[in-house]
């Protein structure tokens, strides 16, 4: 579904990602783990046209995203939680759950979606009103998911969703994420969170330094000596 | 104390004065909220809305009602304008190179106004009734620019609240980097975004030109003030400057009851010094 081949970005003259390939199948779940600074973030953010990629190629059911315009990646169904939620806070849920469907293609079909993230998360229903800045974390990081799920992807990005948040509110936030992904959605999760991600995805990358170290399945990384020893603390 | 009806009546004309310097502040809010650029220009583009409905009205005599439709068309389009061929090319350029370019366009529009329609002072002759409500004094010109001034910040209301691209607008105001995952093109919405603040500009000609004469320095009579209302509210907030702008247009008009007309913009410019140093964010900004 998606493909990542020998794809290289930065910032300025920093470069953060030398040559990453990775993939996403349809239906899976893949998380992409690393220590901080290792480029996972940078990740995300080439996939969804936030940051220019300097070479390599970016496919999304084949078709190259790199030739279309950065706002109009949402349109071949990749939707983004970007890091640290990144919500309006001076808007109110709804009207964020509306950005979401700013797309041309999502507009028509904004109730009908609103409903389902409603239905999804009652929660936002009745914090619909309320400006976004003043929810508590994991309320956040429930609308930035439903803001993502507004604009009608088949592929989820999600980054570091638990990150900043209390150790009870983060199973939450976990639960929500097995939540999507049963519910169909392909996911491609990043987290420093790795024992619990693990738990949740197929397939996860080890990140570091901005290459991709090893890769597999969730139990073959949470049975490698050394990523246990680095990542798990176990 | 005896009931001070001449307090009463500076009060109301401060509330009238109000209406047209908070219209005249959202959109130079609007326009750095969104774009995070000041036009120091922008009273120069109500400058040119006031000598198009004059030159429409009084020299070709198009009814006035359409010549302001005109002037504001023709405004905002000249604000898609300035945004096109000024303000995007310099869009990643340092704060100060965009001021300066902004500043010199201030410059150039002023020379070009008097180069065009030279220096005499132009009215469009209009004479509206003064209306005399229990011993006050209110100006029937005044309380309609007041009238439509509120309408149009309505009209601006309902567009950023219930539209797609109007909360676009908004949000692009907040976190303009993420725009791009929510299908947003920014470069569409500051388009938008100048029009909208140069239609603004457009709809306070109208409502100025009705009071004031039109001469190629009269955009340096309001353009200060209401720069330093937009920084009173906080720059970029939009309701920060409503507020801001009925809180000076009071001290201009109480100030002017007691004293001079003159004392109350001085009163006015003192609390104006005063609040930024207590409040330098402004009345609803937050420190960044």
């Amino acid at each position: 579904m998606l493909e990542l081949k020998s794809v290289s970005a930065g910032y300025g003259s920093f470069q953060a990602l030398f040559g990453v390939s990775i993939e996403v199948r349809r239906g899976e779940a893949v998380a992409v783990i690393g220590p901080n600074g290792a480029g996972k973030t940078t990740l995300m953010r080439v996939i969804s046209g936030l940051l220019e990629t300097t070479s390599g190629e970016i496919a999304m059911e084949g078709r190259s995203l790199l030739d279309i315009a950065p706002h109009e990646i949402v349109a071949t169904g990749i939707g983004h939680v970007p890091e640290n939620r990144r919500l309006f806070p001076r808007m109110t849920v709804e009207e964020n759950l509306k950005m979401g469907a700013f797309a041309p293609a999502a507009r028509g079909k904004y109730k009908e979606r609103l409903a389902f993230v409603y239905d999804l998360f009652p929660a936002m229903m009745e914090r619909r009103n309320q400006m976004a800045g003043t929810m508590s974390g994991g309320e956040q990081q429930m609308c930035a998911i439903g803001r993502a799920l507004m604009t009608g992807p088949s592929l989820l990005l999600m980054d570091e969703p638990s990150a900043g948040l209390a150790p009870v509110i983060v199973q939450q936030v976990f639960d929500l994420v097995r939540r999507i992904r049963d519910d169909g959605y392909t996911v491609l999760i990043v987290e420093q969170n790795v024992r619990q991600v693990l738990k949740l995805v197929d397939r996860a990358y080890l990140l570091e330094a901005g290459t991709v170290k090893s890769g597999g399945t969730a139990e073959e990384l949470l049975g490698s000596e050394s990523l246990r020893k680095a990542y798990v603390g176990i | 104390m005896a009931f001070d009806i001449y307090l009463l009546e500076a009060i109301i004309n401060g509330l009238l004065l109000g209406g047209v310097l908070a219209l005249l502040a959202l959109g130079l809010n609007l326009i750095f909220g969104v774009i995070d650029v000041i036009w120091i220009s922008y009273a120069e583009l109500v400058m040119l809305g006031m000598y198009a409905v004059y030159w429409l009205h009084a020299y070709y005599g198009v009814p006035l009602v359409l010549a302001g439709f005109i002037a504001i068309l023709g405004v905002a389009a000249l604000g898609f304008l300035v945004h096109y061929l000024v303000i995007s090319p310099i869009l990643s350029s340092p704060p100060i190179n965009q001021l300066l370019a902004t500043g010199g366009l201030l410059f150039f529009l002023q020379a070009f106004a008097m180069l065009l329609f030279g220096n005499e002072f132009r009215n469009i002759g209009l004479r509206l009734p003064i209306i005399v409500i229990a011993d006050m004094y209110i100006s029937f010109a005044r309380l309609l620019a007041f009238g439509a001034a509120l309408l149009g910040m309505v009209a601006l209301y309902l567009f950023l609240s219930r539209t797609f691209i109007g909360t676009a607008i908004r949000a692009v105001s907040q976190d303009r980097e993420i725009m791009a995952i929510m299908g947003v093109d920014t470069k569409k919405v500051y388009l938008i975004t100048s029009a909208i603040g140069g239609g603004l500009a457009g709809l306070a000609a109208c409502l100025l030109v009705l009071q004031y004469d039109v001469h190629p320095d009269v955009g340096l009579s309001f353009g200060p003030i209401t720069f330093m209302i937009c920084v009173l509210g906080g720059l970029g907030r939009l309701l920060g400057g409503f507020i801001a702008a009925f809180v000076m247009s009071q001290f201009i008009t109480i100030g002017g009851l007691y004293l001079d007309l003159e004392w109350g913009y001085v009163l006015a410019f003192v609390f104006f010094i005063g609040m930024m140093f207590w409040r330098p964010q402004g009345i609803l900004g937050t420190r960044s």
